[in-house]
Formats: C-alpha cells, sequence, structure tokens
C-alpha cells in the first residue's frame, strides 16, 4: 500500500528525538460514601437517583413518572417492556419509544456515571435515540474514580463501551443549559441490586 | 554589594519621578547605588516585535554598562523579565550570563535580597487596587495567579503591608492582563482599550481610590483609558508609595 | 490569500456591546469553573506534567503507534485509510459513502473536518451533510466556521440564532425562547439519523494505539447517535491524537472537560473498537501538515493540544474579540501557533494579537508553551519580513538609535520633544492611534538622566 507506507514514512522522518514514556501512578482514592458521592455528582450534571426494592417497583416508577401508557423498551430481564428488544432490533425502530432501561455494568463516585457496552445496551442505539432512559445500578458495583475505571478489563472486549453522565446536554446558545439536545431527555439511576 | 540602577527608556523619558522614587528608596535601605549614565534600553521593544537582530545593539549597550555589578535594580517587570529570559541576540558570554541572572525588578529585589517589611517613613491612607504586570506575575513569579493552584502569596501586597494606612480593595479579576502588552496597545487598540477599561471599571467597583503596580506601562494605559472616561481613578508606582508619596 | 486583519475584525466585535459583553463574561465563567476544578484536585499539577509527557513521549514515536493503533483496528474488522491530505481525506470520505450509494451523512463535531473543507467538497457531489451538534449546526446554517472549539456559537446571542433558524429551518424568528430554540433543532436534526441510505461521521479525541480504540467526547450524544444508527461509521482522526494505552484515558478524560467547561467529565465519553454485528467501521488517519508541524524545532509542541479550548477561554484578548476575527479553523492562543504553519503571511497578525500574559500556558492541560512559542513566531515572521503592521526598516532605525547612547540621549533632549521625537515603531503615527480612547501621558519637566545629573552627579547638564 503505497499511501500508507509514504505516510508513515513522512511522520517517521518529522518524530523528534524519543522522550521516555512517564510512570503514571495511582493518585490516592478520596474513598468514603461513594453513592453519596456518585449521587451529589449525577446530580449536578442533570440526573435523579432513587431507589427500588425490586425490579416490580421499576415498572411503577416509568408509569408514576411518564405516565401510564408509555412506550417502554427494556434490555434487562428484570423489567419487562412493552415492545421485544433483541440483537437484531432495527436500532432506527426505536425512534418513537418513550422509555429505555438498561442496566449499568458499574458506576463511577467521582464524576456520577455509569458504564454500558454492546452488551449492557443489546442495541447501543436504545442509550441515546429514546426520550428517557431509566438506569438499573447496583449501588455493589461502584468504583473510586475515573483512574480506576480505565484499569478495568472491561474495554477489552467491548466493541463498543460508554461512560454516560446524566442527560443528554448543551448550553450551545448564551450558556443557557437544556436537557435532552439529541439524546435522552433524563436519566433516572435506579438503586438496585443485581440479583434483587 | 555593589548595585546599579536601572531605568526603562519610558520611565526616563515620561515619568522620571519613579526612577527617583526608586533610588531614594533603596537608599533609605543603605544602598549604595550606581547609575550608569551610558544606559539606554534593555531591548525589549525590538524582541517583542520579532526583530530580534535589531535589539542586539541596545543588549550590547545594557550587558556593557552592567557589567560587574552583584546587583541590577530595575522597576519594571516587563524590561527584567526580557533581560532574564530574552536577552539572546548578542553572544552570551560569561559576563554577559552574569549581567542577565544580576537583574532584578525593584520588588523582588526589596523583597527577596533586602528583606525589607517595614516602610515606617511611608503612609498611604487610600483604598488602593493593587495591579501586578503579567510580567511581575506570570513570569516573575512575583505572586500567587487565580489560574495556578497553590498557597496564596504575593510579595507587592507583603511590601505594601509595611506602610501605613493602606486599605486593600478586591477587583473581581484581580490578575487579568490590563492590555498594554507593549505595541500590543497600539497596533490592537481596539481590544488593548477594551481591556484597560475594563480593568479601570473593575477597580472603580471594588472601591479603589489608587490603583498601584510595580508597571508604569500598565499605569499608562489604565491611566489614558480612566482620564479619557472622566473616571475617579489615581495611578502611582510602588516604588513611589513605598518611598514615602502621600498622593 | 490575503493578510487576516485580527485587529479590524476585533474592532468590529467591540462594537457589538452586547454581543462581546456576553462573550468575555459567558468564557471567563468557563475559565473560573476550570479554576474550581483545577484547584480541587490535589494532583492537578502532576496530572498535566504526566499528560504532557504521555503527549510528547507520542509524538516522538508517532509512527510506531500508528502502525500500533492500524494493526489493532484492522484485527478487530474496522478498515483503516490514510490521507496525507485535506483532498484526500475528502475524497476518501466521498468514496466510501458513493461506493455504498449513501447520500446522507450525519456528523458529530470535528474540528478536523473543518480544517479539510469537507462540507464544501462533498454538498456539491450530491451528499447532505448534516452537523447534529448544536453550535456547529448553527455555524453551518450560517455559512462560518466554528468560533469556538467546544462552544462554536458562544460569540451569537438568542435573537441572531432566532433569526437565523427562521430563516433556514422554518422556526418563528420572533420566538427566541432558547428551549424553543434547541428543541426546533432536535426536532429538525432528528429524522436525518434515521434516514436511509446515511452513513455517521465522528470526529476523534483520543486514538488509543493499544487497542485500536476512538474515544470521543460529547454532551449532546450525538456521536453515540451518528455511530450506533446508521450502519457505516467513519472516524475522522488526526494523527496527533494517538495515545499509547487505555490506562493513559485516566488522565486525560479526568482533564479534558474539566479544562474546557468546568465540570468533572462531558456527559457522553464514548469508546469505538470495533463495528457492530451487520455494520461497518472506518477510520481515516489524517496529515494535513501534522508532520511538518512535528518536524519544527519550535513549534511541534502544538500537536500536543487536546481541543479543551481553556486557553480560549482564558486568553482576555479572545474574550474580546470572538473566534471568527481569527480567520481560521483554529482561534485564540492555541490559532495563534497552528495557523501560521498553514499560511505563515495569511495568519502573520495571529502571533501579535496577544500580550504575552501567559496565562494560557498556565491553563493548557498538557502544557502546551503557548506564549512562547508566539513569541518565537514573531521572530520568525519578522525574519521573512511579514510583521503586519512595522516597517522592517523602522525596527532597524529603532535597533540603531537604542544602540547609541549619544544619538538615544540627544533625541529626548528636549522636553517636549521627548513624545514626538520616540522612535516611530509603526506605519503610522502610534500616538494618533494611542490617542483615539486614551489621553497622552503628560510631558515630564526633566528626564531621569537630566535630574541625576543635575542633582547627584557632576555633567554638563544635557538630558
Amino acid at each position: 500500500m503505497a499511501t500508507r507506507e509514504a505516510f508513515l514514512a513522512r511522520v517517521r522522518e518529522a518524530q523528534p528525538a524519543a522522550r521516555p514514556r512517564p510512570e503514571v501512578p495511582l493518585f490516592s482514592s478520596i474513598g468514603g460514601d461513594l453513592r453519596a458521592r456518585f449521587t451529589a455528582a449525577l446530580e449536578m450534571m442533570g440526573g435523579t437517583c432513587v431507589e427500588a426494592q425490586a425490579a416490580s417497583g421499576v415498572t411503577d416508577l416509568i408509569h408514576e413518572r411518564f405516565g401510564a401508557a408509555v412506550s417502554i423498551v427494556s434490555a434487562t430481564r428484570e423489567v419487562p417492556g412493552t415492545r421485544v428488544l433483541t440483537a437484531d432490533t432495527e436500532p432506527a425502530s426505536l425512534q418513537d419509544i418513550d422509555v429505555g432501561v438498561v442496566r449499568g455494568r458499574f458506576g463511577v463516585a467521582e464524576t456520577g456515571s455509569v458504564w454500558f457496552s454492546e452488551r449492557e445496551y443489546v442495541v447501543n442505539a436504545l442509550g441515546y435515540i429514546v426520550q428517557h432512559l431509566v438506569v438499573l445500578l447496583d449501588p455493589a458495583q461502584l468504583v473510586d474514580g475515573l483512574q480506576d475505571v480505565y484499569r478495568r478489563d472491561d474495554f477489552r472486549d467491548a466493541r463498543y463501551a460508554v461512560l454516560v453522565t446524566g442527560p443528554s446536554a448543551t448550553a450551545d446558545i448564551e450558556g443557557v443549559l437544556i436537557r435532552g439536545a439529541q439524546g435522552v431527555r433524563s436519566l433516572t439511576v435506579v438503586w438496585l441490586a443485581a440479583n434483587a | 554589594m555593589k548595585v546599579a540602577l536601572f531605568i526603562p527608556c519610558f520611565i526616563d523619558a515620561f515619568y522620571p519621578e519613579v526612577g527617583i522614587a526608586t533610588l531614594e528608596l533603596l537608599e533609605r535601605f543603605g544602598i549604595d547605588v550606581d547609575y550608569p549614565q551610558e544606559q539606554t534600553c534593555c531591548g525589549q521593544p525590538m524582541a517583542n516585535s520579532g526583530a530580534h537582530a535589531d535589539a542586539a545593539g541596545a543588549e550590547r549597550v545594557f550587558a556593557r554598562n552592567f557589567a560587574g555589578y552583584d546587583y541590577i535594580v530595575g522597576p519594571s517587570a516587563s524590561c527584567i523579565h526580557h533581560v532574564r529570559e530574552h536577552l539572546t541576540a548578542i553572544e552570551q558570554t560569561d559576563e554577559v550570563r552574569k549581567v542577565r541572572a544580576s537583574a532584578y525588578e525593584l520588588v523582588e529585589f526589596l523583597h527577596d535580597v533586602v528583606g525589607a517589611r517595614e516602610f515606617p517613613w511611608a503612609e498611604f491612607p487610600y483604598r488602593v487596587g493593587l495591579h501586578n504586570s503579567c510580567s511581575a506575575l506570570r513570569h516573575l513569579k512575583e505572586a500567587s495567579m487565580s489560574e495556578v493552584a497553590g498557597q496564596p502569596f504575593s510579595k507587592p501586597r507583603t511590601l505594601l503591608e509595611g506602610v501605613k494606612g493602606i486599605e486593600f480593595v478586591k477587583p473581581e479579576r484581580a490578575d487579568e492582563c490590563c492590555g498594554f502588552g507593549g505595541t500590543f496597545s497600539v497596533t490592537e487598540e481596539p481590544v488593548s482599550v477594551r481591556m484597560g477599561q475594563d480593568k479601570v471599571r473593575d477597580h472603580l467597583n471594588a472601591g479603589a481610590q489608587y490603583i498601584v503596580s510595580g508597571d508604569m506601562s500598565c499605569l499608562m494605559h489604565q491611566q489614558g483609558c480612566a482620564e479619557r472616561m472622566k473616571a475617579d481613578a489615581r495611578f502611582i508606582h510602588i516604588a513611589q508609595v513605598l518611598n514615602g508619596a502621600r498622593a | 490569500m490575503s493578510r487576516i486583519d485580527h485587529a479590524k475584525a476585533a474592532g468590529e466585535f467591540i462594537k457589538k456591546t452586547e454581543h462581546v459583553a456576553f462573550h468575555d463574561r459567558r468564557l471567563w465563567d468557563l475559565r473560573q469553573k476550570r479554576d474550581a476544578q483545577a484547584h480541587g484536585i490535589a494532583e492537578w499539577e502532576t496530572l498535566r506534567e504526566l499528560a504532557s509527557g504521555i503527549k510528547e513521549h507520542t509524538l516522538s514515536h508517532l509512527s510506531e503507534y500508528l502502525e500500533q493503533f492500524a494493526a489493532a483496528a484492522e484485527a478487530n474488522g474496522v478498515v483503516v485509510h490514510w490521507a496525507a491530505t485535506a483532498e484526500e481525506h475528502n475524497a476518501l470520505v466521498h468514496k466510501i459513502m458513493s461506493e455504498r450509494g449513501m447520500t446522507t451523512l450525519v456528523k458529530s463535531k470535528s474540528m478536523l473536518t473543518d480544517e479539510c473543507r469537507m462540507r464544501e467538497y462533498l454538498e456539491p457531489r450530491g451528499i447532505t451533510v448534516m452537523e447534529t451538534d448544536l453550535g456547529e449546526r448553527i455555524q453551518q446554517l450560517d455559512h462560518q466556521d466554528p468560533s469556538h472549539m467546544v462552544v462554536p456559537a458562544v460569540h451569537k446571542l438568542r435573537a441572531d440564532v432566532a433569526q437565523l433558524f427562521g430563516r433556514t429551518i422554518g422556526t418563528d424568528p420572533h420566538n427566541s425562547d432558547i428551549h424553543y430554540l434547541a428543541e426546533s433543532q432536535r426536532m429538525n436534526t432528528r429524522p436525518y439519523f434515521i434516514r436511509e441510505k446515511t452513513a455517521g461521521m465522528t470526529g476523534c479525541n483520543f486514538a488509543v494505539a493499544e487497542t485500536g480504540t476512538v474515544v470521543v467526547c460529547t454532551n449532546e450524544g450525538n456521536a453515540d447517535l451518528s455511530a450506533n444508527v446508521p450502519p457505516l461509521h467513519i472516524a475522522s482522526i488526526g494523527i496527533e491524537k494517538l495515545i499509547p494505552k487505555v490506562a493513559d484515558l485516566g488522565v486525560f478524560i479526568r482533564m479534558l472537560s474539566r479544562s474546557a467547561l468546568g465540570s468533572p467529565v462531558t456527559q457522553y465519553t464514548s469508546h469505538f473498537r470495533a463495528p457492530r454485528p451487520g455494520a461497518e467501521m472506518h477510520y481515516i488517519l489524517v496529515d494535513h501538515g501534522r508532520s511538518e508541524r512535528l518536524a519544527m524545532e519550535d513549534f511541534w509542541y502544538s500537536l500536543k493540544c487536546i481541543r479543551c479550548g481553556a486557553c480560549m477561554n482564558t486568553c482576555p484578548v479572545y474574550r474580546r474579540s470572538g473566534g471568527l476575527s481569527y480567520g481560521g479553523t483554529y482561534s485564540g492562543p492555541i490559532g495563534a501557533i497552528i495557523n501560521p504553519t498553514v499560511d505563515l503571511k495569511r495568519y502573520s497578525a495571529l502571533p501579535f494579537a496577544s500580550t504575552l500574559n501567559g496565562s494560557c500556558t498556565n491553563v493548557c492541560p498538557v502544557k502546551i508553551n503557548i506564549h512562547e512559542q508566539i513569541y518565537k513566531w514573531r521572530t520568525l515572521i519578522a525574519e521573512r519580513h511579514e510583521v503586519p503592521f512595522v516597517k522592517q526598516e523602522v525596527l532597524k532605525m529603532a535597533g540603531r538609535l537604542l544602540a547609541s547612547p549619544t544619538l538615544y540621549r540627544a533625541t529626548v533632549a528636549s522636553m517636549s520633544g521627548a513624545l514626538r521625537r520616540l522612535p516611530n515603531f509603526v506605519l503610522y503615527n502610534p500616538l494618533n492611534i494611542w490617542g483615539r480612547q486614551r489621553e497622552l501621558p503628560e510631558p515630564p519637566k526633566q528626564t531621569f538622566h537630566a535630574w541625576y545629573k543635575k542633582n547627584r552627579g557632576g555633567g554638563d547638564g544635557n538630558a
């Protein structure tokens, strides 16, 4: 591939003299109440945290918050949807769905973020194309900070991985905060252990 | 110690009282100060315009005039910064290197070398907005700056705290650049003026009666803006305040 | 192309008093939010040092990391392309799309594609390009470059957007309620994500060599929609975006949003490594002058840039001139040191649109020595005789005057003449420019030199 070789040769010739790679230490964790820190961080980014005792409570919560007749697509075994979701579901077909339900693999106390991959989403677009997202999160699955996230193995096998921190937002016009820019209008984290 | 007085060209021409106050102030601390009379300029105006080679002549005169001194003290952070960091258009002999390393801005010299903290002859019963030039602040690191985390400190403020009667006001953007920037003040006149006006307004809104700085170039620019704005602000160099000026 | 007159454009922006006041306040607010984040992390300065060190290491081994990145990506099923120039990049995008019969491109923000003028290439060739980021969409509809890397329409007020949307997407031009405007853009854009014959494009914040991953940070979620709905995802990647390992993201992701907006992280931090089953992923690695810059001993450090915009937010000149006054894809302090590599003459005024105050260098998360590079550019521009407002002869004259104590003393001799006879540093009378909006200083009775001679030492009493 002539183009590739010429391209790389030009870069190789231009490179400055070798600089060493710095050692990146693990900085001391803040620790403390991870759940409280997560909640505070997520609320600052426009998300909300609620608790549920069982998966059935989640459906009640959805109806309370968004209406009795909303359409729901769930990527979780625990919470039922009004429409079936499989790995073969066309992403575009979800564009008229009101509420998506998904379980995060873990959360991050430093930032209020939740981690997902294609395994959690089943169909990746679910996290963005629906109007509202409900996220089940096991409070035992919280890590301290971003430095810890990026030392985990989870990225290795994921084709697509994302840290989601609150709903979609923009402040592009006069710095006024808008929720629901192109993605979901709201994000609700429901504390629910994975095998409740 | 052998100390030489460096009087920047524009202070020589426009603000001799700042030079006089600097000399008198150093003498109050028992320092025997030489004033090399052949000095002209440090070369900054040419170098900052990119004319590196054209600064060589002035830099040569500077190095020649100030050779052999332990300390070269001047009341202008931007000039001293130029000498220490950018006086490179001439051959870097041992003598030139020594001159460069021996250059001190007045506040640095008083604070670090003389250890001055008390100014019993001075009184300045006014509300003061202290303006640290970006050269003094960011390049000579004479005080902490809001964009860098760390222990707060301020050498100019420490010195002024030794002057009876001073009250310090807190502008909203205490360490934002005032917009002089050398030839920038002319080549980018609209932005320069806007920055100067904003700076004056900020100090006045904080209640300042006087704006005090170690850099006369900043003050010249702010005063120019203030007078055209008909703003009730007065301007004075830190050397004059420390030397006992009452207004 | 003719020289960009930054000062003139800045003057025009400043006349718009409401716009410049908002612009300055808004960006200063971002700067203060950034300060709060930086001061709240004990290891902030260490993180800056690490980020800078990782980038310098990577850039000094860039060809190896590019090979590692491409090999990993290809093993993941990604197709990797190499574009030496902007034209090659644009032609590749067109080729990939037209081979598949695709006629619409939905994309998230990419400064690189703005640099390459990709829309101007694709649109006449029958491809509809939809900028999905609200700020980029505003600028697309207005046929303007983004004015800021992170908040592309920060120079506009709500009434401007209302008028623009009224003209272009059929909203009520007199309704400047921001929720209404944002909702209108959402609804206007949304159909494009799901239409047929559509490809999705993202830029790239970080390209991880270890795994072939492209990392994209947004607040709107538009990158995730652009990449995950259409059957084709193209990522345009500037070669300077490479970092060695996934673990390095633990440094960069902690710093990016904090530096840009003063929030700990963006709403979406997306990691693309391999295509969805049944879909395709293509990477286009782009040089477009980057290897040239890499070879510049004084200026290659600008390639460390992670596009946070913190330098723009802190720059007192940028906040009062607006990004469009810089005349290029990049503006503010980083623009002043990047743009002259693209066209020295056209952008020769930019390194002089600076007071050299140095706060940009202090806020840069990867410790680019921005103000020092600005200073060096001035020297280079003067060597090429392209200083836009000073005659070379005038600087020579000034240099000669200040090199001669006798000549200098003679010039400042007379008290009233001192002001008028000062070296004329510029093409036009500097006193006239100074005097437009400022008073001139009073000429003193005597110079310091004369005072000293009179009061402290002998001599002939001359000034």
